[in-house]
């Protein structure tokens, strides 16, 4: 139940008057910076949020804490992107946005990664199951790798693109081959290499309904429309 | 069998004109092909809005004899591609299409469809004309209503017109590499200038 840490929790009311700066601070800076003094590098408020830069050696450690502690319970990953600024002397910043439903916070962490080294971040996959897609999105347009992710293949362009990444700030907007090219690669990709139709049909796809559908199914039931 | 144009010569002499009989039977399955073409809404984005609105009771598709839309391929008679084609999708609306038995025929409803409209980017096939062959094009973005119908009447007409003696309409044409207009794929890499003002963007920034 969203706001359940909360004692007495008033009904939540969309904030006015928001300030670019002198926003209020999300308590998480001030319990993270206490708890991961060396992680943290700084933390600023912008239009009413918090946003916690972390050193990316320790994302995985602040993020499992932020899941668990008790008084922190984020447990709503909204996104996972990243940011590679026109200015092209500035590191990646991997951004994640997170929630906590039971005390109705919001905090965004970011990590940022020189562009020298090899774009890697800890993949949040064991903490929040909802990365998977997110962190594969991520991967397909910037070509950050998350390491731990369990499939980390492209998803929003087929999986044997090879013109590179769609968002980082050196891929020109229509993309690096000819239209030929693109058009003569898109019909050779093969959208079918993880999945066959067969398995898609529905007397397959039956042994693998949780036991009471089969139950109800096989006993008549109507439950669909 | 090559890109050679058909024999359209018109003879007036009577022994070679077709037949009162051929007339009549042509425009008998002609205006039935017309008057009940099936259309398989390939309705991807915005369009398919449009094309749902030009179905509804304001507009109703269902007096051109369109209103029994069908999702399977294999009973359409029109594919109306109505929104943009991302790349990813391009094999799978090529497959629908090699999926629809002959007779069939094509609208490309909206810009994105036509040209790629508004997206010119690397996602988006620019024009489902480099992938299916079109009959009909409706610009607009979305066209209103009475444009699909607009459009719509066109490939009545374009129906109405077809004779069974023409035998090139129900071949599906693939490039013949011995003809003399074969053009080598390699060949037209060097011919695909991107089109208008987009000469140069495939270059790397800056």
């Amino acid at each position: 139940m969203a706001g359940s840490a909360i004692a007495n929790a008033p009904a939540p009311t969309t904030p006015k008057g928001v300030t670019r700066d002198g926003g209020e601070m999300n308590p998480t800076a001030k319990a993270l910076s206490e708890k991961f003094p060396m992680a943290v590098e700084r933390s600023l408020v912008v239009w009413g949020e918090t946003t916690i830069f972390v050193r990316p050696s320790s994302i995985l450690e602040v993020m499992q804490w932020l899941h668990d502690d008790p008084t922190q319970q984020y447990d709503y990953l909204s996104d996972v992107t990243a940011v590679e600024y026109r200015d092209l002397d500035q590191p990646i910043e991997v951004v994640w946005h997170l929630r906590s439903l039971p005390y109705r916070r919001f905090l965004r962490v970011k990590a940022q990664i020189a562009k020298n080294q090899p774009l890697e971040v800890p993949s949040v996959w064991s903490i929040w199951k909802g990365a998977d897609w997110l962190e594969r999105e991520c991967y397909d347009m910037f070509g950050i790798k998350f390491a731990g992710h369990p499939d980390l293949r492209r998803i929003l362009m087929w999986e044997q693109y090879r013109e590179g990444f769609p968002l980082r700030k050196d891929f020109p907007l229509r993309g690096r081959f000819s239209r030929a090219e693109q058009l003569r690669q898109a019909l050779d990709q093969n959208p079918e290499s993880r999945y066959s139709m067969e398995e898609l049909t529905v007397a397959d796809a039956f042994e693998d309904l949780p036991e009471d559908m089969r139950r109800r199914l096989t006993s008549g039931e109507r439950t669909g429309e | 069998m090559g890109l050679t144009a058909p024999d359209r010569t018109v003879s007036y002499v009577p022994e070679s004109q077709e037949g009162w009989v051929a007339t009549r039977l042509d425009f008998l399955v002609n205006w039935s092909r017309a008057n009940s073409l099936w259309p398989m809404p390939f309705g991807t984005a915005c369009c398919a809005i449009e094309f749902m609105a030009t179905a509804a009771s304001r507009f109703d598709l269902a007096r051109f004899g369109m209103e029994r839309m069908s999702f399977s391929p294999r009973q359409a008679d029109v594919l109306i591609c109505a929104g943009r084609v991302p790349f990813k999708l391009a094999p799978i609306i090529r497959r629908i299409w090699q999926q629809m038995p002959q007779p069939k025929w094509c609208i490309s409803m909206g810009a994105c469809a036509s040209t790629g409209g508004m997206f010119d980017n690397y996602a988006v096939v620019q024009g489902i004309d480099t992938i299916i062959p079109v009959d009909v094009y409706v610009p607009g973005c979305p066209p209103r209503p009475e444009g699909l119908i607009h459009g719509i009447r066109l490939l009545q007409e374009k129906v109405m017109n077809e004779r069974r003696s023409d035998s090139t309409i129900r071949q599906e044409m693939l490039p013949d590499p011995n003809s003399e207009l074969y053009i080598p794929a390699s060949a037209i890499n060097e011919l695909g200038e991107p089109f208008g003002n987009s000469v140069h963007q495939n270059r790397s920034a800056p």
